[in-house]
């Protein structure tokens, strides 16, 4: 069964005034459980919208969110528990620490879902060993410290509410490419650890051809397109005429097959455009 | 170097209350109207290089040189702000008006030009950057790419020689860094402008004259991109990636290919691959 099934979602900003916006515009989906989707489409395309929808932030104009076969608007009590169980990292998130000491500001989901200190110190423990955020920092504030630890605090105090879905707007932005290995890699184990699913809204193409099962391009508040990552950089014209730009393997491969080199069409990592390479050159001319 | 626009000597820094200096000893010049890159993982040092360009920082040790001028020479400060121009990372917090016209004046309106001037200087750099049919918007609606176009006008309206951008793209989605990166060439294109672009993405340098890497607070590597990014082991070791171009040509040589480390860009990777498979 799906974790997260969206029906006929449609979200309207402003609406009845001249500003009115239609940002999501009736999207239906199901998410199954373990599932790493990939969520990309630029500035607007309504992708920040829709992700708000899943843990009950924003509420819908129309349609209906469910969360393990609830409707998550269905009462007071179930929106407020499915912030737990899904948990939002927004973009930029090192902006949003607030507390005065990093415990303090890892410890704040877990406290508001109402668990005994004991728990709660658990919890930020084993939260805070997990985004590799170190035991002598937890008692400093997190102005100390550098852009990529706060980001990892801030991944840390989602993590410590042990949400089943977790989702990442953007999570590598700004980091340079061992902060954003490093971040990749803890989204990964997170998820064979919890057996969690996880989203990720990324503008760069070559993190989510790597990580993702699963692909959903949106495009003017729709989801135009949803496949595998194969399957959807295969559409590299498309993509491009949307604005998004395609993983530099595809390119590459693309700029190969123009040049009559015979490689496949469903190329989006590095390595694997490599091996194809070397395979097709043991295998004898390409041309 | 004949003439240099910056020159940087000897220069250390250390932030007020940190144990570890973040630049050690960093010698260079700057080349009139080159296009400069500096790359460098977070905290090698890169940024705080940056800041010491306009005397955003003064060097705890050595001096920096702009046109001349010491940038610990307090009476030529303004001199030297206005010679060398400083765009950051994130756009919301460099614009202040809330009309985008009056926010490229900002600058000008502060060092004493006079309002005749300013208007020309206004619609001059919004014109520079492509924002000029926004000169009347309000800066919060617009795109990222768009705000930040904005602050690059706002510092061309001092009419710099040099203008140094910290991680300019680092906020923006694909079609906003595109934006501002085709301002920037531009800039240099046709205005002859010195630029000095701090990045984390390699795609940004590929055009660039010169790349410099920093690690440790040191100039760990210098040279044109190519040369750079041909040294791919000591690029890893820096703790940094090459641009995807290199990254496959690397692997490729390892797997017997004769291929260049320096086809940088998709067009010169993909032909000298082509010609190989064209060989066999």
């Amino acid at each position: 069964m799906s974790i997260i099934r969206v029906e006929n979602l449609t979200h309207v900003y402003s609406q009845g005034t001249p500003f009115e916006k239609v940002a999501v515009d009736n999207i239906s989906v199901e998410i199954g459980r373990g599932e790493i989707l990939g969520i990309i489409g630029h500035t607007g395309s309504g992708k920040s919208t829709f992700i708000q929808h899943l843990n009950a932030l924003l509420k819908p104009t129309s349609g209906r969110v469910f969360f393990d076969g609830k409707d998550i608007h269905a009462s007071k009590e179930t929106a407020r528990d499915v912030r737990f169980q899904v948990g939002l990292v927004f973009q930029y998130p090192e902006y949003q620490l607030f507390e005065e000491t990093v415990f303090k500001d890892i410890a704040f989901g877990p406290k508001n879902m109402g668990l005994s200190e004991a728990e709660i110190a658990e919890r930020v423990h084993e939260a805070a060993g997990f985004a590799d955020v170190p035991e002598s920092l937890l008692e400093a504030s997190p102005l100390e410290l550098s852009g990529g630890q706060k980001r990892r605090v801030a991944i840390a105090g989602v993590i410590a509410m042990m949400p089943q879905v977790l989702i990442l707007d953007e999570p590598t932005a700004g980091l340079d490419p061992v902060g954003r290995e490093s971040i990749l890699q803890k989204i990964l184990d997170y998820r064979r650890e919890t057996e969690g699913t996880i989203l990720l809204i990324s503008h760069s193409m070559d993190d989510v051809a790597r990580l993702a099962t699963r692909l959903l391009v949106f495009d003017k508040g729709r989801i135009a397109m949803d496949g595998t990552p194969a399957e959807i950089f295969d559409r590299a014209g498309e993509l491009k005429a949307m604005g998004l730009t395609v993983p530099a393997a595809t390119e590459i491969a693309l700029a190969l097959r123009r040049r009559g080199v015979d490689i496949p069409e469903s190329i989006y990592t590095i390595n694997y455009l490599r091996k194809q390479l070397v395979s097709l050159r043991e295998g004898g001319g390409a041309c | 170097m004949t003439d240099p626009i910056l020159k940087i000597e000897h220069v250390s820094y250390t932030y007020p209350e940190a144990e570890e200096p973040a630049l050690r000893d960093v010698t260079l010049e700057i080349a009139r109207g080159s296009f400069v890159a500096v790359l460098g993982h977070n905290g090698s040092g890169k940024s705080t290089l940056a800041k010491t360009f306009n005397g955003i920082l003064i060097p705890t040790e050595g001096r920096v040189l702009v046109e001349g001028m010491d940038t610990a020479d307090e009476d030529r400060l303004l001199d030297i702000r206005r010679t060398v121009g400083m765009v950051f990372q994130n756009p919301d917090n460099q614009i202040v008006a809330s009309v985008v016209e009056d926010d490229v004046a900002f600058a000008p309106e502060n060092l004493g030009v006079a309002p005749k001037e300013i208007r020309q200087r206004v619609d001059d750099a919004l014109r520079a950057v492509g924002m000029y049919d926004f000169r009347l918007h309000a800066p919060h609606l617009l795109s990222g790419g768009q705000k930040q176009r904005v602050a690059i006008a706002g510092v061309l309206a001092m009419r710099p020689a040099c203008i140094v951008l910290d991680e300019p793209t680092a906020m923006l989605d694909p079609i906003g860094r595109r934006e501002v990166l085709a301002t920037v060439e531009e800039l240099r294109r046709e205005r002859g402008m010195t630029v000095v672009l701090i990045t984390h993405h390699m795609s940004e340098c590929v055009d660039a004259d010169r790349v410099i890497v920093m690690n440790g607070g040191r100039v760990a590597l210098d040279g044109s991109p190519k040369a750079v990014f041909s040294q791919v082991e000591t690029m890893r070791a820096e703790g940094l990636a090459v641009p995807e171009t290199t990254e496959l040509i690397y692997g490729l040589r390892q797997g017997g290919f004769d291929l260049p480390l320096d086809a940088l860009s998709v067009d010169e990777c993909a032909d000298a691959i082509a010609a190989i498979f064209k060989k066999d």
